[in-house]
């Protein structure tokens, strides 16, 4: 691990201050990711900053009737939040099939958003990787690339978030609300938060240097079935080959994103005006365009058997 | 607080002398492998960027002053020789590093020692002693839960906090209803100690002894 300064930092917008003072500086919470990519010297700031100390660890409902989780609330808590286990049980479900349950005491909601891809030529450094190193190519279109992205990709970089929360979150339409080094806020729907990696895979979100994830809102309650199937290789503790997040009403209309599939949670509007019809025909759509690779095509398939699985659960 | 100068001595020691007889057949004396014909001097090392950290570990406090990247794991193992908890893969996928941090098990691989300013660490050495085994360390002899034994202290710290989290109604992805009372099946305890990886595959006795415990509410 190359060698890094570390501060703790003590308010939001001393945290962004801090991080905008040190070119390359890292905020960590959980570190889960983080530690884990220093070690491996992807990552390599020459600067930490502490979030921990920040409070924002809180779930708050907001004023037009949904709820505001806070950046550093654990995933742990987030799953069994009551309110969440209620009125949003898709969040929770896609947290209880993410990772392990240490790994969830720890891993923060901010920091989930903006995990790594898990793709092996990214953690590999002898092998070449537009995100890690970029221009340096792409090992993964003519390598194995059974676990990677079969839309939304390019020729650059067909790498996966890995994220099973974020797909969840996509599916409730949720904002991630930020502060900067300067103060000032914003916030940002999460169908806009994360990038396709087109000529620049090493960019994956819109978020500016030092820029600080405060919270992520979710609207009110829609109701429904909340469903999230997550299909991988082990039964447990693994990332997803495909999952499915959905939320149906019993008119038959509904949400539904995916996981697994793609540089970023996938949904398709469209698809969704479809899925009355049944999963054929809303798969068709939502993976319109789709380039899979000889060996992950099999991905279109389990997605369309996946989705039909979550109707045929809602409906039962 | 402890001193750890003699038992990185000895290491030192012990690698210099297992280069050295490696390698004194093949090489020329050190002093010309480095010697001016080189034209440059060996790189300088920079001094490591340290911090202070004080916290509790199975009740006793330390304070200490680390290099910033030392992990929670290397402090336990290497700082206070506290060696119970096992470095397995040192990137959170194995478990073996489990230990309770204020009342909840993490990955000590995948933490920075400076980011536990104040917190209260138990690892297997504060759960029990071998005069007076915690319940689930003697439910883990019993029913010969390990072979090797290297996964254990890791596999009994998140045992004992697993049950911990039943208690508290935190859900399982194996939970069949998100809203009810978790259920203390041996689906329930498959799923949540999943990160808890036995090389030598000695699960099943592993689930008989948590279930044993967690059924004579021992596990406190």
């Amino acid at each position: 691990m190359k060698a890094f300064t570390y501060q703790r930092a003590r308010t939001p917008a001393d945290a962004a201050a801090a991080a905008a003072q040190h070119p390359g500086a890292r905020f960590i919470a959980g570190g889960t990711n983080l530690l884990d990519l220093m070690k491996l010297e992807i990552e390599t700031p020459p600067h930490l900053v502490d979030v921990n100390g920040l409070g924002l660890d809180r779930i708050e409902p907001t004023q037009d009737g949904g709820l505001r989780v806070g950046a550093l609330v654990r995933n742990t808590d987030l799953a069994a939040d009551a309110r969440v286990r209620r009125d949003y049980a898709v969040l929770s479900r896609a947290l209880l099939a993410g990772a392990s349950a240490q790994l969830r005491n720890k891993a923060t909601t901010a920091g989930n958003l903006l995990q790594r891809t898990r793709c092996p030529y990214f953690y590999d450094t002898n092998q070449p990787c537009n995100k890690r190193k970029p221009g340096s190519g792409c090992a993964a279109i003519g390598g194995i690339n059974r676990s990677l992205a079969v839309i939304g990709a390019s020729d650059a970089c067909i790498a996966t978030h890995p994220s099973d929360m974020a797909v969840a979150m996509r599916a409730l339409d949720a904002v991630v609300e930020t502060v900067r080094a300067d103060g000032a806020t914003r916030s940002i729907p999460i169908a806009e938060f994360h990038t396709l990696p087109g000529d620049t895979p090493n960019i994956e979100n819109g978020l500016a240097a030092g820029e600080l994830i405060t919270a992520v809102t979710l609207p009110r309650p829609i109701g429904g079935t909340h469903i999230y199937h997550k299909v991988r290789d082990r039964a447990s503790y693994a990332f997803a080959l495909v999952s499915v997040g959905a939320i149906l009403q019993k008119d038959g209309t509904g949400r539904v994103a995916f996981g697994g599939v793609a540089p970023r949670p996938w949904r398709v509007e469209a698809a969704e005006a479809a899925l009355a019809q049944g999963a054929k025909a809303a798969a068709a759509l939502a993976f319109a365009g789709a380039k899979p690779t000889e060996q992950n095509k099999f991905k279109l398939v389990l997605a369309e058997r996946t989705l039909a699985a979550a109707i045929a659960e809602a409906r039962a | 607080m402890i001193d750890s100068s003699d038992i990185n001595q000895a290491r030192r020691d012990l690698l210099i002398g297992g280069a050295l007889s490696a390698t004194a057949a093949a090489l020329p004396p050190m002093a010309s492998a480095q010697g001016p014909e080189t034209g440059q001097a060996p790189a300088a090392t920079p001094a490591p960027v340290t911090a202070r950290v004080a916290l509790r570990v199975n009740g006793q406090r330390y304070e200490l002053d680390l290099d910033t990247r030392t992990t929670l794991l290397d402090m336990l193992r290497e700082h206070l020789r506290l060696t119970g908890t096992k470095k397995g893969c040192d990137q959170g996928q194995c478990g073996a590093c489990t230990v309770i941090v204020d009342g909840r098990r993490i990955n000590a691989c995948l933490s920075l020692a400076v980011m536990h300013e104040g917190a209260e660490v138990t690892t297997i050495e504060g759960l029990g002693t071998p005069g007076k085994l915690h319940p689930m360390q003697a439910a883990f002899v019993k029913h010969d839960g390990y072979q090797c034994g290297y996964c254990t202290p890791g596999q009994i710290c998140s045992a004992v906090a697993a049950l911990d989290e039943i208690r508290r109604g935190i859900p399982s992805h194996a939970s069949a209803d998100l809203r009810e009372k978790p259920l203390l099946s041996p689906a329930e305890l498959r799923e949540r100690m999943s990160g808890n990886i036995c090389r030598c595959g000695a699960y099943s006795n592993i689930i008989e002894a948590i279930t044993e415990v967690a059924g004579t509410g021992g596990a406190a």
